[in-house]
């Protein structure tokens, strides 16, 4: 009998991300983009996935992400919430409440003992607390959005981004600046404004530990040890923020065949 | 009405006939009354002034995807954008007094009600000013006690009785308590019927489509206090009961399949609709095989109060649910849950409307703890386009079949 492979695809606003597991659920091949849906990156992870994997085939594909709808070739498309929520379930297990940020929104999910969703929280249609917002704060600051980690754990308490809007918060940056903040503290300054906006989600559906941070803005060890000081709870930062929704995806695709 | 009308094509034609009959009423030089959605009709349609609702009609223009213009031109005159959206329709449609959604004719007499929302009383009275015409204002006080006390009651009851007085003054006429009691009657019947014809939704599968509610409310919210009214929603009401015998759930078969879709799971809408996109709101739902079965809408119309009961009027105009407290407020949602057997709840989080937002997450919190039906909060508005992404509307009732799913063990 030949093994069997599963795909999950989580085509995000502004990545792709593809994983390949076998009947184990073992991830067999991964890739990770950052260009969007409508774009060339949903095709080239894909690819890209089944060339590290070795194989031509999957036996079933889930999609998920904000293009989960346009991705025809998928057996089944589930939201990002129950996907994040399985494949961080599946990669920490005593995982029970998952704060996951992305490119356009941020969600604490309630997890059920068997991965799936119990009960979830999204973000209004406004920037504040997500990606989006952090990517505004590293162009205003003129640095790549990857070095604002390191850049705010320099950086000193003091500065507050108030907005919650990301224009005004801009222009609340902007006007920091010119009153000569450090660009250091205003990064540490806008991570913690996300994690305000987390605790403000997170009262609503209440955090049970473990709790898990997933999504593209774990990558940023500063807003995770920013959100650990909001909530006074201890946060595990999920092995690949990233991947976490395509697994998830990959590990629904494998349920399909159960 | 000609025999052997659907239901359906009798609400086409009394709604068409009720902006047809508004301007030649009007023509004629008879009293017209701009009134809020939920207030004291009864008195109007024995005074024989005719009656037509600001609120209806901006959500015609709005679901005819109209609003924009009359949006912008209240924007652009200096209503900020955090209004209601109703109000910025209105207050543009009270300058342009035209649209493709049919019209009202300007007012000789504005009619407010408070039960629904403060917002009413500052643009209807914006409205009396601009146009000098009387105002005359029911100001029915929020009910933080469980009940409507005594109190309010009588304070209500007062300015019904003072309201008769204007009219009076107003329409040089005597007010015929003979005729107002007849139009009680036929008041509280209506009333009846329309919310016998919602609870028909309580069968499963249930044969009413519950997007009908948003069609169907126009003519419950301007003809309660006519006998063409209440006709129209006995009809209706015969139409789903037999619906219901048959065993057939809310929807035909597909035209190219004839597959009748099934309706796998029931829930219900809080909050006014999203008028722009109606279609877009049904179609995702029921691509699911989610039916609305219910709302908070067959309530805000049962004012069923016994003929000639003054008290009982009041407290009936004082009752609506946004005028009650937290916990009625949840109670009301709780016992919707179980007597339609709701799987899910589906909250309009609208940006027009904070009154109805300002709890909103509470009652939420406070619902699934009890009934332990899941539910989702999307953001959108009744009538401003710009308020509602369809992903993102998806993606909330996507996750909603995802918990339901989980749930039901499915
Ligand atoms: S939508 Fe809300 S704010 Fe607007 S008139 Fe209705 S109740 Fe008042």
């Amino acid at each position: 009998m030949t093994e069997k492979y599963y795909l999950g695809i989580d085509i995000g606003s502004s990545s792709s991300k593809a994983v390949i597991i076998d009947g184990d659920a073992k991830i067999v091949g991964e890739k990770i983009i950052n260009l969007g849906t409508g774009s060339r990156g949903p095709a080239e992870v894909i690819l890209g996935a089944f060339e590290q994997a070795g194989i031509t085939e999957v036996s079933k594909t889930v999609a998920t992400g904000y293009g989960r709808i346009q991705f025809k070739d998928a057996d089944k498309q589930m939201t990002e919430i129950s996907c994040h929520a399985k494949g961080v379930k599946h990669l920490v297990p005593t995982a029970q409440t998952v704060i996951d940020i992305g490119g356009q929104d941020a969600k604490v999910i309630r997890i059920a003992p068997d991965g799936k969703v119990d009960n979830f929280v999204m973000n209004d249609k406004c920037a504040a607390g997500t990606g989006r917002f952090l990517e505004v704060m590293a162009r205003v600051l003129d640095v790549k959005i990857s070095e604002l980690s390191d850049l705010a754990e320099k950086g000193q308490s003091g500065v507050t981004i108030s907005s919650t809007c990301t224009v005004f918060a801009e222009s609340e940056t902007i006007s920091q600046l010119s009153g000569g903040s450090k660009i250091e503290d205003i990064a540490l300054g806008s991570h913690k404004s996300i994690a305000e906006k987390i605790v403000g989600l997170a009262g609503r559906v209440g955090l049970v530990d473990d709790i898990v941070m997933s999504g593209g803005v774990a990558l940023n060890a500063s807003v995770v040890k920013a959100v650990e000081e909001a909530t006074g709870h201890k946060i595990i930062r999920v092995p690949d923020p990233q991947g976490a929704g395509a697994l998830g995806a990959a590990l629904y695709a494998r349920d399909l065949d159960k | 009405m000609e025999a052997n009308m659907t239901s359906k094509e009798m609400l086409n034609s009394l709604l068409a006939a009720h902006y047809e009959n508004a301007e030649k009423a009007h023509e004629e030089g008879k009293l017209v009354a701009w009134c809020t959605s939920i207030s004291p009709q009864e008195l109007l349609e024995t005074m024989g002034i005719y009656a037509v609702y600001p609120e209806n009609h901006a959500a015609a223009i709005g679901a005819r995807k109209q609003a924009p213009d009359f949006i912008n031109y209240s924007e652009s005159n200096g209503y900020s954008v955090d209004l209601c959206s109703y109000a910025r329709v209105n207050l543009a449609y009270m300058d342009i007094l035209q649209s493709e959604a049919g019209n009202i004719p300007k007012p000789d007499l504005i009619w407010c009600c408070s039960n629904i929302c403060n917002t009413v009383l500052k643009w209807y009275e914006d409205i009396a000013k601009e146009l000098d015409i009387p105002m005359i204002v029911f100001d029915t006080p929020f009910n933080h006690s469980y009940e409507v006390t005594d109190q309010n009651v009588q304070y209500i009851k007062g300015q019904l009785l003072e309201a008769i007085d204007k009219l009076e003054e107003i329409t040089g006429k005597k007010f015929d308590y003979d005729k107002f009691h007849e139009i009680m009657d036929i008041s509280r019947e209506t009333s009846i019927w329309w919310k016998k014809a919602s609870l028909t939704a309580r069968a499963k599968p249930s044969p009413l489509d519950g997007f009908e509610l948003f069609n169907y409310m126009a003519t419950i919210v301007c003809m309660r206090g006519t006998k063409e009214g209440r006709d129209l929603y006995k009809l209706w009401y015969e139409e789903l009961t037999e619906k219901a015998e048959k065993g057939l759930g809310p929807w035909k078969a597909n035209k190219e399949t004839g597959i009748i879709p099934e309706e796998k799971y029931r829930v219900m809408w809080d909050g006014i609709a999203c008028w722009p996109y109606l279609g877009v709101t049904y179609k995702t739902l029921k691509k699911y095989g989610i039916n609305m079965v219910t709302s908070t809408y067959p309530d805000s119309w049962y004012i069923v109060y016994e003929t000639g009961d003054l008290d009982g009027m009041a407290k009936c105009y004082s009752s609506n649910y946004v005028n009650r407290s937290l916990d009625f407020g949840i109670n009301n949602v709780v016992n919707i849950v179980n007597d339609f057997s709701l799987d899910g709840i589906v909250f309009h989080s609208n940006r027009s409307c904070k009154l109805m937002d300002f709890r909103q997450f509470e009652v939420q919190r406070q619902v699934e703890a009890r009934t332990g039906v899941p539910s989702i909060i999307f953001d959108g508005d009744q009538t401003d386009p710009r308020a509602f992404n369809e992903a993102q509307f998806e993606t909330r009732v996507q996750a909603l079949v995802e918990m339901m799913e989980a749930r039901k063990g499915k």
